[in-house]
């Protein structure tokens, strides 16, 4: 019998990432324009998927797990973030 | 000192105060719940033991069934030790939040005071609120007597956090009859309960900490990967039966008092046919097998204790030989007009030795109807009837006849 996880249950780890990688869903992509950035931290809390990270002096999403639904474009106070189409 | 530490004494209780004490020596971490008719008193209890400093668990009132099973679904995510309880629409509506403690794999140990489910409306003992989730993924244990709550609820932590199991137990009982009569109660001393639980403290179990933040509940992909998952799930449903009789086995040695484990078989080695129960109806039942005894039939009882998983290997060692099976059963399956351990028990017929043993059931006790020692009488005749050839009908509704 081929068995795939080393849970008893639907648990996973940040290491062996055996769910979904909902970021296949996506059609657009956010763009952070680092020097706009004042790193209030909104993006990160309006983030429905909770895939923002804090990376020193700007933030920006995880791309494994961000659905391109652009709410971190829309809570932007200064306009960082900008929604780049996906190309096939 | 507290009057309500009862600890190592026995007393008068009804089933929902014995539960609490149950509850109490189990020392549980965290305990959310929401009150409900028949199972607030056992809430109630618990408030009350908390008040008085005999235990000192986070408290949690929720404001409805659901979020108390979301908030003992962290809690064990956490690796903490959980309680709850709940009756009939309660446990509907904390349904999602159910499914998701089994599917988790979250051993959670939650009492039922068991309830008619509306509708039609009835605030009324019953059974088909339980049987209603059995294939949630969740143990059922049924019980026959308030010592018995008790004593299921300490032996349910055993069993649910046992690293072979590591699934979430229902404690049933059937409201009124037992959840509000009272009865002779032993109440174990916490040192004899701490020594029975001891050996979980060696059990490894997979926590979330703040360190080491993990995904429950993950959405799962491949199709393999969910298959896994429910294979894994179905495997340790098939652990927890001989586990659960090594508990009764082992609860024995520390407490002197056994169930039985998966079924009790009571007078059922030279019977010719055996009546099948489940809950506190059993007590009359096995007083009128006596009587009927001491007429002459040679006629036993098996009580289901183990509802899920169905206790299987145990039942067909026990129905083996018999000329015919009659099942008392408190509750309704409408997918095949007959009640649910009618179907569970047919189950098994084709792993009997032939000839196979015919079978009845007899719905019986629905709505809070008592059902009396005439009632079970009636169920051994005709039962007995069949035994002998005769043609009775399959299904008997006992308060319509």
């Amino acid at each position: 019998m081929k068995l795939i996880s080393k849970f008893e249950g639907p648990w996973s780890t940040p290491e062996e990432p055996l769910d979904v990688k909902t970021g296949e869903w996506r059609t657009q992509r956010p763009v952070v324009k680092r020097e706009k950035c004042r790193q209030c931290g909104w993006c990160f809390i309006y983030c429905p998927a909770g895939c923002i990270e804090e990376k020193g002096h700007y933030f920006s999403a995880d791309l494994d797990y961000c659905k391109g639904c652009g709410i971190c474009a829309r809570v932007c106070p200064a306009m960082a973030v900008v929604l780049v189409r996906e190309e096939v | 000192m507290s009057t309500l530490d009862a600890r190592g004494q026995v007393r008068v209780l009804d089933g929902n105060r014995a539960g609490a004490y149950g509850v109490l020596l189990s020392r549980p971490d965290v305990i959310a719940s929401y009150p409900i008719t028949p199972q607030t008193p056992l809430l109630e209890t618990l408030y009350k033991f908390e008040a008085q400093d005999l235990f000192n668990p986070e408290m949690v009132e929720p404001e409805g069934e659901n979020s108390a099973m979301g908030v003992l679904l962290g809690a064990c995510a956490a690796g903490g030790r959980t309680f709850t309880a709940s009756s009939s629409q309660g446990l509907s509506f904390m349904n999602d939040a159910y499914l998701l403690a089994a599917g988790n794999r979250f051993p959670i140990v939650m009492a039922i005071g068991m309830r008619e489910q509306v509708s039609p409306h009835g605030v009324t003992a019953g059974q088909q609120d339980a049987v209603l989730v059995k294939d949630h993924g969740w143990i059922q244990i049924f019980t026959e007597s308030c010592q018995e709550i008790l004593d299921s609820i300490i032996m349910a932590y055993r069993l649910a956090e046992d690293a072979d199991v590591l699934l979430p137990v229902n404690i049933c009982y059937e409201g009124f009859y037992l959840s509000h009569h009272s009865q002779r109660v032993a109440i174990p001393t916490q040192a004899e309960v701490d020594q029975f639980l001891a050996p979980l403290k060696d059990m490894q179990r997979l926590k979330w900490t703040l360190e080491e933040p993990m995904v429950f509940s993950s959405y799962t992909v491949p199709p393999e990967l969910l298959t896994e998952y429910r294979y894994k799930a179905c495997m340790a449903h098939q652990r927890a039966k001989g586990k659960f009789d090594e508990i009764d086995r082992a609860f024995q040695k520390t407490f002197g008092r056994s169930y039985g484990g998966q079924i009790e078989e009571y007078r059922t080695e030279d019977a010719e046919f055996v009546i099948v129960t489940m809950g506190c109806a059993t007590g009359t039942a096995k007083v009128v097998v006596d009587q009927k005894r001491e007429a002459g039939l040679k006629v036993g009882l098996i009580k289901i204790r183990m509802f899920r998983p169905s206790p299987k290997e145990r039942l067909i060692d026990a129905l083996n030989g018999k000329k015919a099976i009659g099942v008392i059963d408190r509750n309704v399956c409408y997918a095949w007009n007959c009640g649910h351990n009618f179907v569970e028990v047919k189950n098994i017929l084709s792993d009997l030795q032939a000839p196979p043993p015919v079978m009845l059931d007899f719905i019986a006790g629905l709505g809070g109807a008592d059902i009396t020692s005439q009632h079970v009488e009636k169920v051994i005749d005709m039962t007995h009837a069949a035994a002998r050839g005769e043609q009775p009908p399959t299904v008997t509704w006992m308060s319509l006849e």
